[in-house]
């Protein structure tokens, strides 16, 4: 297998270096690489807004060409694909309705489909019904795991259930996964009845919440991160459910459009955001809600349209931000993060608060706990904006939250040991061949301390 | 691709074949798989009757060794009742620089780039004239197009390849059968997994096969893929032997 330096980046674009990659093209292929010695970092598709997917300078295997197809059983929706299969392919190869205008759906789907499933796996991945279905570890029934000590297990709840649950949002760290079997879930009509509705408040954000929870499956809200005052938190919830008999197509395999060139500057910027977020909070016209059925691919996928969209922040790109914390503070806190934000006027149109539910995540250092979790973009404007960020981290950690691997670029170790009880636990299960920046920056590797 | 095509593809676990017969498969064609190597070609299978093909036929096969191809010509005009479409992609793109020195390597790579496939086309036409139906679909390259220092051995395999189905078309014509010569510029596989890849000049297979099976509903004689190479190929044609002599392409 031949390796060359080759530049990998985050999604995020604020780390971008050269790696000694390779891109291994059948399973057996890539267990030689992972057991032929040296540390490699398993890059994915690379949708990890921070440094999870990379070493910079070092070893890193890119799985996206195990993009194979294994088994899929039409009567019990079980699928087993290789590792590297993008979450859009399942949707357009096994997505499609049948006569009743159901079929099978991925049960868990994130911001964007451009993921692979072992990218799934490794961060446990969340979506829109995470307060009713849990996370992506949840409907993994098994994964396929070489270790660099050239064994080749069958991880699942019964057979080795522990290196299965540090596998489960295990980032990457306890083995190559080289195919998985997942449990598609069946739905009574792919369609899905959604429904926006502005609120003016923070507490409003509560109210709709604790209202739509239990009868509606998807919920996520989008805030207004400049508004402040009397207008603090305010912005648009979005609920949605399928409806039975409704169809409706998989979303198109890649964007129609992308973004050719990274503009010199930010295109994000004081001004933008501002206009943005004035339009879209009154988007719903006079009524403030709007109700609609159809595919769930605008409003689960909505920055899928665009290809490399990351671009529009300029050469130095952006950090994303995701945290839950519990629900107990969750008000208050949610309101001083965002008070935060909104006095630093740093924050991006992005924005997203969502109720996390008490589906138990299975995985060891799984991110997804109940509460409340507010993600959203800054543009990179250097210490500022770490400042930003290392404030909101201090808010998160004094309520009890955690910060998620997967969009995170500058957690401080601490915090990590702190938000992720199990660590201590998890360390026993890793891959010596296995490693990534993130994991040396946040001390889940001890030896090299950040 | 209509519903339920049948398509023989001979070096099946090429990169750009596969992409195409991903495609098919969802297309719910039927497909006869040919190549070498058994376990890819499994682990192909698999992934095609997932994505819905509704037949799939693997058959192993050494495409230097002359003598079986009747047969698998054969077998692919059979197995799957008839034939709508076949897709010959085996091909491999040796160093020239070895080639210039030996003399077998060479004979090697004219034989697999060139002697196989063309005597392979001939075969299939022979099934195909009297059925008068069916396309015959041959990767050539648009090395074919001009003889470089670089890569002649492979571009006169090529462009060798290039002239026979350009004759073959001729023959079949009559009998309404569509011969179709591709020819992909840089394509990201396995082929050129030693190179660069990325940048402008660069397709995924994926592009290619999506061009081919728009090629092969269209009928048209020759496809450059993606579309910009016949411009470029053009130029590359049309510069004078002196000034393309003091080029390093
Ligand atoms: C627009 C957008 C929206 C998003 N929305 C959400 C969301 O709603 N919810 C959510 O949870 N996340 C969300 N994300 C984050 C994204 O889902 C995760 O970062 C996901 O893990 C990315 O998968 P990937 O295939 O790109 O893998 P990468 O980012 O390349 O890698 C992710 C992890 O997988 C590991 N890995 C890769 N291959 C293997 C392997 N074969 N075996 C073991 N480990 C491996 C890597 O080492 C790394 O730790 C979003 C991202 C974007 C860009
Ligand atoms: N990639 C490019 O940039 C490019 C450009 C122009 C034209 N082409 C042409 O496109 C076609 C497909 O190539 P690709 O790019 O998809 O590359 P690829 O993935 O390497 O495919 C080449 C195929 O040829 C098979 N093959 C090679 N030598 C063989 C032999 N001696 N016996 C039997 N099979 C043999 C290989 O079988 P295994 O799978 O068993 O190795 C492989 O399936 C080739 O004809 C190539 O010349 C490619």
């Amino acid at each position: 297998m031949s390796a060359r330096a080759t530049p990998y980046a985050s999604w995020g674009g604020v780390l971008r270096a050269p790696h000694i990659a390779c891109r291994p093209a059948t399973r057996a292929a890539a267990a030689e690489v992972l057991c032929g010695g040296g540390t490699m970092v398993l890059h994915g598709n690379g949708r990890s807004y921070g440094d999870v997917a990379l070493n910079p300078g070092g070893g890193l295997m890119d799985i996206t060409a195990l993009d194979r197809f294994i088994a899929f059983d039409p009567d019990t929706g079980l699928l087993t694909c290789e590792a590297g299969v993008k979450l859009s392919d399942i949707l357009e190869v096994l997505s499609r309705p049948q006569a009743d205008g159901g079929g099978w759906l991925l049960p868990v789907m994130p911001g964007t489909r451009f993921i692979t499933v072992a990218g799934a796996i490794a961060n446990d991945v969340h979506g829109k019904n995470a307060h009713h279905l849990g996370s992506f570890g949840n409907h993994v029934e098994q994964v396929e795991l070489v270790r660099s000590d050239g064994s080749r297990l069958t991880c699942s709840r019964t057979e080795h259930p522990d290196l299965f649950a540090a596998t489960l949002g295990g980032l990457g760290l306890t083995g190559l996964i080289l195919s998985a079997t997942l449990r598609l879930r069946r739905v009574p009509g792919l369609g899905i009845e959604s429904e926006d509705i502005r609120f003016g408040h923070l507490d409003d954000f509560f109210r709709l919440d604790a209202e739509s929870a239990d009868h509606w499956e998807y919920t996520a809200a989008w805030v207004d991160c400049l508004a402040s005052g009397a207008a603090l938190g305010r912005g648009i919830y979005s609920r949605g459910r399928h409806v039975p008999g409704v169809a409706c197509d998989p979303p198109a395999r890649a964007p129609r459009l992308s973004v050719p060139l990274t503009p010199p500057l930010s295109a994000v910027n004081g001004l933008s955001v501002r206009a943005f977020n004035a339009l879209y909070w009154r988007k719903l016209g006079g009524a403030g809600r709007r109700l609609s059925i159809g595919s769930y691919g605008p409003s689960f996928f909505p920055l899928d349209a665009i290809g490399q969209w990351p671009r529009l922040y300029g050469p130095r790109g952006f950090y994303q931000f995701q945290a839950v914390v519990p629900h107990a503070d969750g008000p208050a806190v949610t309101r001083e993060l965002l008070k935060t934000i909104a006095a630093s006027r740093q924050g991006s149109m992005l924005v997203v608060l969502k109720r996390f539910g008490t589906v138990e995540p299975e995985g060891l250092l799984s991110f997804p706990m109940p509460g409340i979790s507010l993600a959203l973009d800054f543009p990179n404007r250097g210490e500022a904006t770490l400042r930003l960020l290392g404030r909101l981290e201090s808010l998160v950690m004094e309520a009890g939250g955690r910060i998620y691997p997967a969009k995170d670029s500058c957690m401080r170790a601490e915090s990590f040991a702190q938000g992720y009880p199990a660590l201590d636990a998890f360390r026993a299960f890793i891959d010596p061949a296995l490693t990534s920046a993130f994991a040396r920056r946040v001390g889940i590797l001890k030896e090299f301390p950040a | 691709m209509t519903s339920g095509s049948r398509i023989a593809i001979f070096g099946a676990t090429s990169d750009i074949a596969a992409a195409y017969a991903r495609r098919s498969a969802e297309g719910k064609a039927r497909l006869a798989l040919f190549a070498r190597d058994a376990a890819a070609l499994d682990a192909l299978k698999a992934d095609l009757v997932v994505r819905g093909a509704a037949e799939v036929q693997t058959f192993a096969a050494d495409f230097t060794d002359f003598s079986a191809l009747p047969g698998l010509a054969r077998t692919a005009l059979t197995a799957l009742g008839g034939l709508d479409v076949a897709l010959v992609a085996y091909g491999s793109l040796p160093d020239q620089k070895t080639l210039n020195t030996d003399p077998a390597a060479l004979r090697a790579a004219l034989d697999l780039n060139f002697t196989s496939p063309a005597m392979l086309a001939n075969l299939l036409a022979e099934g195909l004239e009297p059925a008068r139906a069916g396309a015959i679909a041959v990767i050539t390259s648009v090395a074919g197009d001009r003889g470089r220092q670089s890569n002649y051995g492979y571009g006169a395999a090529k462009g060798g390849l290039q002239t026979f189905l350009d004759g073959l078309r001729h023959r079949l014509a009559p009998a309404g059968v569509h011969v179709l010569d591709i020819r992909p510029g840089f394509v990201a596989t396995k082929m050129t997994a030693h190179l660069p890849q990325g940048g402008p000049l660069w397709a995924m297979p994926d592009k290619v096969a999506t061009d081919i099976a728009g090629a092969l509903r269209k009928r048209s004689a020759v496809l450059y893929t993606p579309w910009f190479w016949w411009g470029i190929m053009t130029i590359i044609r049309a510069v004078p032997r002196a000034v393309f002599h003091r080029t390093k392409l």
